[in-house]
């Protein structure tokens, strides 16, 4: 009526909930794979199961970026939520940003095959859950900034948690290989894989800060 | 119809396109500034409920201007219009966010003063008091509206996109209230001064339907109004939207419907019944001012928020204009009825 498509507002709007939806749940599940993609590669990086799983994460991270751009155009083509839009777009396209760490992570383990000796395992895989945990925590955050504005603040603080808990790790764990007996280039070799760990952590606590701003912005 | 009387009316038409461009933008200025709702979209529903308004319910606030000063000579009302209308023009010119109510009021009290006719100064004061009281109202109302709106949305927990698709509808539906409202409290001051020497004849479709010479006089003058949102209210409406103050479009939706609730208020014959019989004092149905209605609303919400966003510039210079219009429009309606007079040779009263 009147320029205004009321019933085509509703259905974009579900349509667009249930992609912004996916696209979180996305986020949520890449981190799980990537959480069994680590100890795998340390166990079994011969076998086809490592490579299985690298393949799965390549397939969610497109399927990411089509959401991406599929939220992205609905956004603009029905002028939803402008007050918000360029907030939710960046969030978006900040959030495939960790996607693709993750991707880039499975793909270095891949093609560099770092050799992490067994008394690093534990610690690697102890870095790797607290990064899982707060990219988990920062989903939280996220959905709470769509439905309920109230818990933002709460679930941004579990996200700052986890980053500083990642820091104390990945300081913990970098000491200790450039404490061993490696020689220099497998040190530097081993520092870079798991600073590149802990980069997630620093990219989720930065979304998260803007997630706390933009809902201060949405508060009525 | 004589030319005269046709040239006399477009004197009202002046001043039905100014509220159109100016006082209608207060209905959809922040759902259009805010880009909830399309500006072709808001003019046609705007348009048309201000029409309907002003011939269903434009009757209550005719009568009180009409007991302010019944202007008895068309080249008299046409002289009140014009001299409203330039005012308002003056006024806008100047920065000054007013209303046509204002200028109308202090035109027809020029004419009083020009013609040696008594004015009420009851009615006066009744109508000066609505104007303190309009925008008192609407930040109280806006408040209460802030106040629930905020807790309920809190506890629905609505996804962001789910809340833009309600509150767009929402924006639509209270400005269709508020054009409809403005109508019917605006159209007095557009067409009020004409009504008692309304120039139609009634109409009769049916033995049931009698199209009234005031209801033709109100149509025409809706049309006016109708025209003047489409002519030239885009620009305000954006003015309104983003310069006045930056608001959510919830909060945008919450000054809309305050706004519209005062207005319907001042000009509902069956809320004044309805509050008389039950011993209440009734609700004066006096034009009030719509952008005094927005600006309480906003101030109230302002207020809410702690009255640090509260521009009290804008709230000072509202003030002024409460004072300063009405004085220069009577001082106008004056000059113009003294040259029609005296110039043009015309009898401004009988």
């Amino acid at each position: 009526m009147f320029g205004l498509k009321s019933n085509s507002l509703f259905s974009d709007t579900k349509k667009l909930e249930r992609e912004i939806d996916g696209f979180v749940d996305i986020l949520s599940e890449v981190g799980l794979v990537f959480k069994s993609v680590v100890p795998t590669y340390l166990n079994h990086s011969a076998n086809g199961k490592f490579d299985e799983m690298v393949e799965k994460v390549k397939e969610m991270e497109s399927k990411a970026d089509k959401i991406t751009k599929e939220v992205e155009h609905t956004l603009y083509e029905e002028t939803l939520i402008p007050d918000a839009r360029s907030d939710v777009l960046r969030l978006l396209e900040h959030m495939d940003e960790i996607i693709g760490m993750y991707q880039g992570n499975c793909y270095h383990f891949s093609i560099q095959k770092p050799d992490f000796p067994k008394e690093f395992h534990q610690d690697l895989i102890d870095l790797t859950d607290t990064v899982v945990n707060c990219v988990e925590a920062l989903c939280l955050t996220v959905r709470s900034f769509f439905r309920d504005i109230k818990t933002v603040r709460d679930n941004g603080h579990k996200v700052t948690f986890y980053e500083k808990e990642s820091d104390i790790k990945f300081s913990a764990l970098a000491r200790r290989i450039f404490d061993s007996e490696l020689p220099l280039d497998q040190k530097m070799h081993l520092r870079y894989f798991v600073e590149k760990i802990d980069r997630i952590c620093d990219q989720a606590e930065d979304i998260a800060d803007e997630v706390q701003i933009y809902a201060i912005k949405r508060s009525v | 119809m004589d030319i005269s009387i046709i040239i006399f009316l477009l004197g009202g038409l002046f001043l039905g396109w100014s509220l159109g461009a100016n006082d209608a933008a207060n209905v959809f200025g922040t759902a259009v500034g805010t880009r909830m709702v399309r500006f072709k979209t808001a003019a046609i529903v705007c348009s048309i409920f201000v029409i309907l308004g002003a011939i269903i319910s434009g009757a209550g606030t005719t009568e009180t201007l009409g007991k302010l000063g019944a202007i008895n000579a068309l080249p008299g009302a046409f002289a009140a219009c014009v001299a409203a209308g330039i005012s308002v023009y003056l006024m806008t010119k100047a920065g000054l966010p007013v209303s046509t109510t204002q200028a109308i009021v202090g035109a027809i009290v020029g004419w009083n003063l020009y013609t040696g006719s008594t004015t009420n100064i009851k009615v006066l004061i009744t109508i000066l008091g609505t104007w303190v009281l309009c925008p008192v109202i609407a930040g109280l109302i806006a408040m209460g509206f802030f106040t629930l709106t905020k807790n309920f949305l809190l506890k629905r927990k609505l996804h962001i996109l789910r809340l833009d698709a309600y509150t767009r509808t929402a924006l639509l539906l209270a400005g269709a209230f508020g054009a409809y409202s403005l109508g019917a409290n605006n159209i007095a001051n557009v067409m009020g001064v004409f009504v008692p020497i309304s120039p139609f004849t009634d109409i009769s479709i049916s033995s049931f339907f009698v199209f009234s010479s005031k209801e033709q006089l109100f149509l025409l003058g809706g049309i006016a109004i109708a025209v003047g949102v489409f002519t030239y209210s885009k620009r305000v409406m954006f003015t309104v939207g983003n310069d006045l103050l930056k608001l959510s479009p919830v909060a945008a939706f919450i000054v809309v419907i305050s706004h519209s609730i005062v207005l319907f208020l001042f000009a509902s014959q069956g809320i004044s019944n309805f509050l008389q019989s039950i011993n209440l004092p009734s609700i004066p149905l006096v034009p009030v001012s719509s952008s005094q209605a927005v600006v309480g609303a906003v101030i109230g919400i302002g207020l809410l928020k702690g009255g640090k966003e509260v521009q009290w510039g804008i709230a000072g210079r509202i003030t002024i204009g409460w004072f300063t219009l009405p004085i220069i429009a009577a001082i106008i309606s004056i000059f113009l009825l003294f040259i029609l007079q005296n110039i043009f040779n015309l009898s401004v009263s009988f």
